[in-house]
């Protein structure tokens, strides 16, 4: 345990170097013409949780450095009246609800550091796989924003009923439910962004799609969780676990292995199979809604999550019927997975060779080479003259203009104001 | 033997899906696919989204038509019925929502597949459009955040005075019941003061302990209010009665509490339910070590005068000291003496 508190203290302090490396990267080390909204949606994603994580992850090490006197140095930070194996501790004064305050209040934003990236991410594929530009740019980096400082007010809502003062529970209802404005603007930007696109299915823009279905899925139940009158009956049941493998879980895995499909070429100048992109798809997001759509019920009907067995109490025997369905998807999930990893290392070393920008994609990192080579490009660095998203542009030739080709370039396609 | 079969079984498959692709990747270069995506890959994949709608939509469906059976009984208690409501206003909204923009979703990937020599249509930003999908989610939210809090302002108010007073005490891993008495107050308790004989840590100097009770069955009465005080000795521990819609965390050095009006007894229940072994239940619902799954209390919700009856025979925390020594255990220790 203090071994694990010290590994902890570690990791943290990488979270912040990698973090402030980020942050310091996108602000200063951007190429000529590389203006703040001519950032692809992706690199916006990667600098917000940055800052997530150089902002709330000093409180965990806090926490830890705390809990870590508690443990090693006779202090009562989180511990206080306990009666343990025939004996009092000396404990007294601590709370444990003040470890709990502190491990949530990165807790929270931690949901937003795994999710936020999958979103970016999914910006960007379905952008270049529909052939048109995101809907709402702007608006989509705007609710990024206010998703992330929300993220640092909402982390009461794990917390409604450990004996918090019910007025502070209400101030984090309200706060939490107004996490779903800004979740329901990109949500509807995404719908937007498909309507009467041109999409190109390569398994990227699949597992995008998927990742938008269980952000739906799973921020709706969102609601139900972050009321705290609701809450008091599914707290700690299979509700809770349904929602956040949803809306967390394989959401920010779906949109994992977008950014693998879509960047592998890029990464190791090869294609992955594409055929087996769509099986390892296809049978991934039914096993994954056939695994965890089923336990909401079986949290409505009271089971507790965390328990090993059903065998205790009666009133919970019907329920194997649901995880036997559940043990069938999951199985079929998991076996769905090893589709992928053999994909994976097949392409690595014997995948179709890639060419230079294989999804006619508008971003730098597809005006490198296949080669590798230091520094990404031979010669100077390329200058950007436009924003990501000029696809399916009226009046251009092809359905996709590069971010570095220049508007003078462009005459036929420019907008009012491009020049 | 099977584990060396089963692994066997394994590499012959994952050997098969790499020839598969070897094939399927030769196939593609011989039949001279220029583009990365073919016209069959975004049909395929279109039409997959509408079948998996379908098949999603109505699967999930079906699945929650017959999973009703496996819910909680109607709410036993006076909030119960209160969450509950809101509860279901809640979700019809967001099966609501949830059936429009799933079926926008995959309708729109079903409909918009790549035709080629053609274009997308250009359509970057309309602030309009965008104001309204803000501000439809900020109203629908506020009403729901304002219903929603309402009712947790209900719950969470003062306990009437009269409230009769139970302490629910978690331990690794069993919990106890300590009942306030005709005074309606608790005697105090100290966790230093635990033994075997006082689990609890009930002061014994403190008068308004004299008349309290310990059991180790949950008895309610029905239609009275009753305000539960929770305690734990060691970790935390979460007191959950998932009919009365209530729970709880027991925190060490805290005094938690939740108010409740139960309303249905248990004979009332298992007609509802239509199952004669029905029993009302106290689990621990915050994981506290290897029995956790084990730990549970029964409960039992009776008519007062049931209640009455029961309450009679339970025992004292400090029973009166019996009678100094019983005749018949005199008379042996006598026998031994003399000899």
């Amino acid at each position: 345990m203090t071994l694990w508190l010290v590994s902890m203290v570690l990791f943290i302090g990488s979270a912040l170097l990698g973090g402030i490396n980020y942050v310091v990267t996108v602000l200063n080390l951007r190429t000529k013409g590389m203006s703040m909204t001519r950032l692809p949606l992706t690199v916006w994603a990667f600098t917000i949780t940055a800052i997530l994580g150089i902002l709330s992850f000093p409180v965990l090490f806090a926490a830890a450095l705390l809990l870590l006197f508690d443990r090693s140095f006779g202090t009562s930070f989180y511990l206080s009246d306990i009666y343990i194996n025939g004996a009092p501790l000396h404990y007294s004064g601590g709370s444990p609800i003040l470890f709990q305050h502190l491990f949530w209040f990165l807790g929270h934003p931690e949901v937003y550091i795994v999710l936020l990236p999958a979103l970016g991410l999914a910006s960007e594929i379905i952008s270049t796989q529909s052939r048109k530009p995101i809907f709402g740019y702007k608006a989509m980096i705007g609710s990024m924003l206010v998703i992330a400082f929300l993220s640092f007010v909402v982390w009461g809502h794990h917390m409604f009923i450990t004996g918090m003062n019910p007025f502070l529970g209400s101030v984090f209802v309200f706060t939490t439910l107004l996490v779903a404005i800004p979740s329901a603007v990109k949500v509807f930007n995404y719908l937007a962004t498909l309507w009467k696109a041109n999409i190109v299915y390569s398994p990227a823009i699949l597992f995008a799609i998927g990742l938008v279905s269980f952000f739906i899925s799973g921020g709706l139940t969102g609601i139900i969780l972050g009321d705290s009158a609701l809450d008091i009956n599914v707290h700690d049941t299979y509700f809770v676990v349904a929602h956040f493998h949803i809306v967390m879980g394989s959401s920010a895995i779906f949109g994992m292995f977008a950014g693998i499909y879509h960047w592998f070429p890029r990464m190791f100048g090869r294609m992955m199979n594409r055929k087996l992109g769509y099986l390892h798809f296809w049978l991934t997001i039914l096993s994954v809604y056939g695994t965890f759509f089923p336990m909401h019920f079986i949290g409505l009907a009271g089971v507790p999550r965390r328990y090993y067995a059903n065998t205790a109490y009666e009133g919970f025997s019907g329920i194997i019927n649901i995880n036997s369905l559940i043990s069938v998807f999951a199985i079929l999930g998991a076996f769905a997975q090893l589709i992928f990893v053999i994909n994976f290392f097949y392409s690595m070393y014997r995948g179709k060779k890639a060419v230079q920008n294989p999804w006619k994609s508008n971003t730098l990192e597809w005006t490198a080479p296949v080669e590798h080579v230091h520094g990404n490009w031979p010669g100077e660095i390329p200058t950007v003259y436009r924003w990501p998203y000029d696809y399916g542009k009226p009046g251009a030739e092809d359905d996709f203009i590069p971010q570095t080709v220049p508007y003078s370039q462009t005459k036929s396609s420019n907008l009012e104001g491009e020049e | 033997m099977i584990s060396l079969l089963g692994w066997i079984v394994f590499i012959l498959a994952v050997i098969t899906i790499v020839r598969t692709v070897r094939i399927l990747e030769l196939v593609s270069i011989l039949g001279g696919d220029k583009e990365e995506v073919t016209d069959g890959d975004n049909k395929f994949n279109a039409w997959m989204m509408m079948i998996f709608l379908f098949v999603c939509l109505g699967g999930m469906t079906y699945f929650t038509l017959d999973a009703k059976k496996y819910l909680l009984p109607v709410a036993a208690s006076k909030h119960g019925v209160i969450t509950d409501n809101l509860m279901n206003i809640n979700f019809l909204l967001i099966i609501f929502v949830f059936f429009v923009t799933q079926i926008l979703l995959f309708y729109f990937a079903f409909r918009y597949k790549y035709k080629k020599g053609e274009k997308a249509y250009f359509y970057p930003v309309n602030h309009k459009l965008e104001f309204i999908w803000t501000i439809i989610p900020t109203i629908v939210l506020g009403a729901m955040i304002f219903y929603g809090l309402k009712v947790w302002n209900g719950i969470t108010a003062p306990a009437p005075k009269n409230a009769m007073i139970i302490e629910v005490y978690g331990k690794q891993f069993d919990w106890t019941a300590r009942y306030a008495g005709g005074d309606n107050v608790l005697g105090k308790s100290n966790f230093k003061l635990i033994t075997d004989e006082n689990p609890l840590g009930v002061d014994r100097n403190d008068p308004a302990s004299a008349d309290d009770k310990i059991t180790r069955e949950l008895h309610l009465p029905v239609n009275t209010p009753i305000l539960f005080l929770f305690h734990s000795r060691d970790v935390i521990h979460s007191a959950y009665f998932p009919h009365l819609r209530a729970q709880m965390n027991c925190v060490p050095g805290m005094t938690t509490q939740f108010f409740v009006e139960p309303t249905i007894t248990t004979d009332s229940m298992r007609l509802i339910t239509k199952n004669p072994k029905f029993d009302y239940v106290l689990i621990c619902n915050k994981i506290c070590g290897v029995a956790h799954y084990n730990m549970k209390m029964g409960m039992v919700i009776e008519p007062a005068i049931d209640f009455m009856r029961w309450y009679k025979d339970q025992p004292l925390v400090f029973p009166p000291a019996a009678p100094a020594v019983p005749a018949a255990a005199g008379d042996s220790a006598k026998a031994v003496a003399s000899k």
